[in-house]
């Protein structure tokens, strides 16, 4: 089955409580998918800072000593600890630079996500204990979206669970199954993508990098992916700046959205809606198969 | 009479609730509070009772209804009343995917907008709704009577047999085998029933289209194959 929540918020008080929001959306939707959990929330940007995710299986080890070690190696970061994640602040500058450093000085990290504004969070188990752990709820944002999931095309690990990240503040979390992933990985590889599992959506996630660095919007590569990615899907997609959602043309898997003065929701049921404020008088709707929906902060302002 | 709050009241107390009822009882209008899109709320209903649920429900709300009167003062998640038998559903907001699939009768009246699969292989339901439905809508639909006062979706009726359907805006298409038919007496006056029944005033049966199976589907026939 698995659940996803999303939340694009429009207005700036809401800020703060964007990860307690979108918390209590993930924990709801827990019984659609017991096996992973993951969240990705977009926060403030400065315009100098980029931010990278990883995750480590043996943290104690991997993490220590590592501000040091990119020193050495000539980066100078700030790293947060978060369980078995940490995230990496540095300049932006050096956001190329950093991951054939880390590939080198700590080999058995993985890159979780990076960019300007995101922090990706995702563990095997429940979404409580994931969100706990990574202290999510204290996290403010813009928006961010979440994913509790049902394996069912992959393995159960890390790095199976959602969201996928394939590029700079790019993320998706998906329900349903594609049928065409692995043409579509081989084609992706030849166009240059890399690809860490043998996950669908990880390639639905690079399918929409790869469309978006030949230069068309969020809007764009979401209509492209109708009619390249055959399947089961609904998505929901964020960007540094953006939110989107697109359903396959059968639209089998469940969608619920809202919308207010203040914010944008997704759920996969309604049940995750119900704590939003106002949601009474919000308008909620199915979104249409085969429909793009997407809300920029950028082209809002 | 019993009033269940949903958020301080497990679902399976007001379930066991409504089956528990014996012949004699005088309980037979049930109010539900605080359902908060929780599933399967009234399912299984089997008398005449009166469920008010205040506010949204999620899957399969008042499936399996013989005989009892449901009504969600708010909207209903996919499958809302699924395989009903009698009795009446009636949805204040909008429905989700597969509303009424596979009833065999009764009466669902949806005062919004339902999605996709909208009578998906009913059985002698009939659904009325006041607004617009989705694609793939009466898909394999057996009997009983589809009313949509709004438009109709892509694929309406794929693969009838001999369910009813009355559209009275527009179809985006029509499915394999789904044909629109003339509208005789009989359905007029069929019509002015179940619109009368589902307290549509707006609409009068006149306005409405009939569609249904053109029966070229019915046997294999290898002639028809690239229409299956």
């Amino acid at each position: 089955m698995c659940g996803i929540v999303g939340l694009f918020l429009k207005d700036k008080s809401l800020e703060p409580r964007l990860g307690e929001l979108l918390s209590d959306m993930l924990i709801t939707m827990t019984d659609r998918g017991p096996d992973s959990a993951g969240i990705a929330i977009y926060g403030s940007v400065d315009g100098k800072t980029a931010k990278i995710t990883i995750q480590s299986a043996t943290p104690e080890g991997d993490f220590a000593g590592l501000v040091d070690d990119l020193a050495q190696a000539g980066i100078d970061a700030e790293v947060c600890l978060k369980s078995t994640h940490a995230v990496i602040a540095i300049d932006m500058g050096q956001l190329a630079a950093i991951r054939p450093v880390l590939a080198e000085i700590r080999p058995n990290v993985r890159i979780m996500g990076s960019g300007e504004s995101v922090e990706i969070f995702k563990e095997v188990g429940l979404p409580k204990d994931v969100v706990q752990r990574f202290g999510v709820r204290a996290m403010g944002g813009t928006h961010g979206i979440g994913h509790t999931r049902m394996a069912t095309e992959s393995a159960v690990t890390t790095l199976g669970a959602h969201p996928f990240s394939t590029g700079a503040d790019q993320c998706l979390v998906h329900n349903g199954s594609l049928s065409n992933h692995n043409n579509l990985r081989r084609e992706l590889i030849r166009e240059g993508m890399r690809f860490e599992t043998q996950n669908d959506s990880e390639v639905a996630a690079a399918y929409l990098t790869a469309q978006m660095a030949k230069g068309k919007d969020l809007g764009q590569a979401l209509t492209g992916a109708l009619d390249d990615l055959d399947g089961f899907f609904t998505f929901v997609v964020g960007t540094k700046t953006g939110f989107g959602v697109v359903r396959d043309p059968i639209a089998c898997k469940p969608a619920v959205m809202a919308e207010t003065d203040q914010y944008v929701a997704f759920g996969s049921e309604y049940r995750a809606l119900v704590n939003l404020p106002g949601i009474e008088t919000a308008r909620v709707w199915e979104p249409e198969p085969a429909t793009v929906y997407f809300w920029d902060h950028d082209k809002a302002a | 009479m019993p009033v269940f709050d949903l958020s301080q009241t497990p679902l399976r107390e007001l379930n066991s609730a409504l089956h528990n009822l014996g012949a004699s009882s005088n309980d037979t209008l049930f109010e539900v509070v605080n359902p908060r899109g929780h599933h399967a709320v009234a399912v299984g209903i089997d008398g005449p009772v009166t469920v008010e649920v205040k506010g949204s429900v999620g899957y399969y709300c008042a499936g399996m209804n013989d005989g009892g009167t449901v009504t969600v003062d708010g909207s209903a998640g996919p499958g809302v009343a699924e395989n009903m038998m009698s009795g009446t559903v009636v949805i204040e907001g909008d429905a989700s995917q597969y509303a009424g699939a596979t009833g065999r009768g009764g009466l669902l009246v949806i005062r919004g907008n339902a999605a996709s699969r909208c009578g998906i292989s009913m059985k002698g339901i009939d659904i009325v709704v006041h607004g617009s439905i989705g694609h793939m809508s009466a898909f394999m639909g057996q009997s009983g009577h589809l009313i949509v006062c709004g438009d109709a979706g892509e694929a309406l009726g794929d693969s009838i047999y001999e369910a009813k359907l009355f559209v009275r805006g527009s179809v985006k298409s029509l499915g394999a085998d789904c044909i629109e038919k003339e509208m005789r007496p009989e359905h007029l006056e069929k019509l002015a029933e179940l619109l009368g029944k589902a307290g549509v005033t707006q609409a009068k049966p006149e306005e409405f289209k009939r569609y249904g199976s053109a029966r070229k589907l019915y046997n294999f026939n290898i002639d028809n194959a690239d229409a299956y």
